[in-house]
C-alpha cells in the first residue's frame, strides 16, 4: 500500500528525538507534525512518543496542558508508538518506581537497563516471531542508547522482536498490545523505516475500525 | 552481535538531548534540583564558569568522587569536562562511565596545538565552536555534538548569539555553491572537503548543534532556540541566581515552548534576580578572567 496523506500522525515534541520521527514519517509520504499543545494533539489520529530523557518528557507533560488530554486519548484507543523513553512513558511501571509511566501498555521496564552510555550498543533484532513477516529476512538493526529493558510482559502483550546474539540474546525489545507499539531502541536513527511502516498500517487499521478509536 | 561506541550510538545520545536543557551543577544537591526542573542532562564540574572567572588559577577536570556522587544522585545522563587536549582526563572520565565528555574552553587548555582524538573513545564528546570551520574541525576529530561557545560565566548572551549566527550564516553561504568551489571553501574554512561538501548538500551539521555561554533567562534560552539552536547548555545562569529551582524550571519550559511567547511570559514572571552579568568590554580589557571563546583552534 502506498503511504499518502489519509492519516495524520503526531510526534510528541516535549524533548528528545521528535524531529527525526517527523522526518521518517514524512519521507514515507505520511502527514506528520510536532505535538506540544492540546489543540495539536486533538488534530492527530495517532501519536509517536519519541526517545529522549523520560524524566524530562514526563516533567514537561506534567507542567503543560497535555497530561490529561493524552491520558484520555490513550484510554480511548488512540494508536501510539513509544520508542526508548517513549516506551517508558507508555509503560505500566518502571522498576525503580520512577513516576514517568502512563500505564497504557502492560509492561514493566527497567530504565537504563543496560547501564550508562558506554554500554549503549547497536545490535540485531529478530522480528521473525511476530506479525511483521514482510521485513527483509525478519531482521532489524537496533540502536540501543541508555535503553530500557522490559522486565514484565502483561498477558495481552505480544512480543514482536527480540535481540539476536550477544549477551542478551532473546530478550524482548519490540512489543505490541492492541493499538500500542513499543520498542526499547531507536528505529528513527537507522535508515530502515520498517517499524514506522508497521505503525502506519496499524493506524490505518485502527481508523477503519472506529469502534475502538475516538474520533479526532 | 553488539557494537558499542559507533558513530550512530554517539550522535544518537546527542539526538536524545534535543529540545532540552543541560545544566552545570557542582554538587549532588544541585544535580537533583536540575533533574527535578526537567534538565535532560547535567554537567558535573567543580566550579561554575563565573567562579572560575572570579577565582582565577588553573581549572581542571573535576574530582572523581564528586562526579560519582552526582551519578548516584540522578538517573539522567551525567556529563563532565576535560581540558582541551587532555586525553588522560578523558580516559579517567571514560573509566568513571560519564555519559558524555565536554572538551571545554572553560577549563584551562592542556595542549595549545592538538585537541583530543575523540575517535579513540567509546564515550561521545561535545566540543565548543565559534564558527563553522571550528565546528567541522572538531567533528573531523570525532565530536558527536557541537555547542556554540558564547562566553561562559558572563550571564551575557551577546557572544552566544554572535557565534550561533556566524555558524548558521556560514552554513547558508555554502548552499548552492558549485562543486568546483568546494575546495576553496574547505581551504578557507580549514576543514575537510568531504565535510564541507556534506554541509553544502544537507544545509546542516552532521551532529546536533546546541548553544552555550551566557544564557541566564528563559527569554535567552528561547532566543537561542528561535535562532536555530537544537538545545541549550546553562552554566552559571541557574545556580548563581536568586532562586535556582524556579529559574531552572522556567528555562526548561521556555526551551520546550520556545515559539510560544505566552508561555515564556508566564515562566519569566517572579523569578527574582538573575545572575549579575559582565560586559564584553570588561573581558576584552582582560578583566574577570578575559575571554574563554578564543581557547581552542
Amino acid at each position: 500500500m502506498n503511504d499518502s496523506h489519509d492519516i495524520h500522525v503526531g510526534v510528541l515534541a516535549m524533548q528528545g528525538a521528535f524531529a527525526r520521527h517527523v522526518a521518517v514519517l514524512q519521507e514515507r509520504g505520511v502527514r506528520a507534525s510536532e505535538v506540544r499543545t492540546p489543540a495539536e494533539l486533538a488534530a492527530v489520529d495517532a501519536l509517536v512518543i519519541p526517545g529522549g530523557e523520560s524524566t524530562a518528557i514526563r516533567k514537561a507533560l506534567d507542567r503543560g496542558e497535555l497530561l490529561e488530554p493524552l491520558r484520555e486519548r490513550l484510554a480511548s484507543g488512540m494508536p501510539a508508538f513509544g520508542t526508548c523513553a517513549g516506551l517508558i512513558v507508555l509503560a505500566h511501571a518502571a522498576e525503580d518506581g520512577a513516576p514517568e509511566t502512563y500505564g497504557a501498555l502492560d509492561v514493566d521496564v527497567a530504565r537504563n537497563g543496560f547501564g550508562r552510555q558506554v554500554h549503549s550498543f547497536e545490535g540485531s533484532v529478530d522480528m521473525s516471531g511476530g506479525d511483521l513477516g514482510d521485513l527483509d529476512g525478519g531482521r532489524l538493526s537496533g540502536v540501543f542508547i541508555r535503553a530500557p529493558r522490559i522486565t514484565r510482559l502483561g498477558d495481552d502483550v505480544t512480543v514482536l522482536g527480540r535481540l539476536a546474539g550477544g549477551e542478551h540474546d532473546g530478550e524482548p525489545v519490540v512489543v505490541r498490545q492492541g493499538n500500542l507499539l513499543g520498542a526499547t531502541f531507536h528505529p528513527e536513527l537507522t535508515d530502515d523505516p520498517a517499524l514506522h511502516a508497521r505503525f502506519v498500517e496499524l493506524v490505518r487499521a485502527a481508523l477503519a475500525a472506529p469502534a475502538t478509536t475516538s474520533a479526532p | 552481535m553488539t557494537d558499542p561506541g559507533t558513530a550512530r550510538i554517539k550522535t544518537g545520545l546527542a539526538e536524545m538531548f534535543k529540545g532540552g536543557v543541560i545544566m552545570d551543577v557542582v554538587t549532588a544537591e544541585e544535580a537533583v534540583i536540575a533533574e527535578e526542573a526537567g534538565a535532560c542532562a547535567v554537567m558535573a564540574l567543580e566550579r561554575v564558569p563565573s567562579d572560575i572567572r572570579r577565582d582565577g588559577g588553573v581549572a581542571r577536570m573535576s574530582d572523581p568522587e564528586m562526579i560519582r556522587g552526582i551519578q548516584e544522585a540522578v538517573s539522567i545522563p551525567v556529563m563532565a569536562k576535560v581540558r582541551i587536549g587532555h586525553f588522560v582526563e578523558a580516559q579517567v572520565l571514560e573509566a568513571l562511565e560519564v555519559d558524555f565528555i565536554d572538551e571545554s574552553e572553560v577549563l584551562t587548555p592542556a595542549d595549545e596545538v592538538n585537541h583530543v582524538d575523540k575517535f579513540a573513545f567509546t564515550v561521545p564528546f561535545v566540543c565548543g565552536a565559534t564558527n563553522l570551520g571550528e565546528a567541522l574541525r572538531r567533528i573531523a576529530e570525532g565530536a558527536a555534538m557541537i555547542r556554540t561557545k558564547g562566553e561562559a560565566g558572563t550571564g551575557n548572551v551577546v557572544e552566544a548569539v554572535r557565534h550561533l549566527r556566524s555558524l548558521i550564516n556560514e552554513i547558508r553561504a555554502l548552499q548552492g555553491i558549485g562543486r568546483d568551489e568546494i575546495y576553496a571553501a574547505a581551504k578557507e574554512l580549514r576543514a575537510p572537503v568531504e565535510l564541507v561538501q556534506q554541509i553544502a548538500d544537507t544545509g546542516k551539521l552532521p551532529v546536533p548543534m546546541f548553544t552555550a555561554g551566557g544564557i541566564a533567562t528563559p527569554a535567552d534560552a528561547a532566543l537561542m532556540m528561535q535562532l536555530g539552536a537544537e538545545g541549550v547548555f546553562v552554566g552559571s545562569g541557574i545556580f548563581k541566581s536568586d532562586d535556582p529551582a524556579t529559574r531552572a524550571r522556567a528555562i526548561v519550559e521556555a526551551t520546550t515552548h520556545f515559539n510560544d511567547a505566552a508561555v515564556i511570559a508566564r515562566v519569566s514572571t517572579g523569578l527574582g534576580t538573575a545572575m549579575p552579568g559582565i560586559e564584553m568590554a570588561t573581558l576584552a580589557a582582560g578583566g574577570s578572567g578575559g575571554t574563554f571563546a578564543n581557547r581552542g583552534w
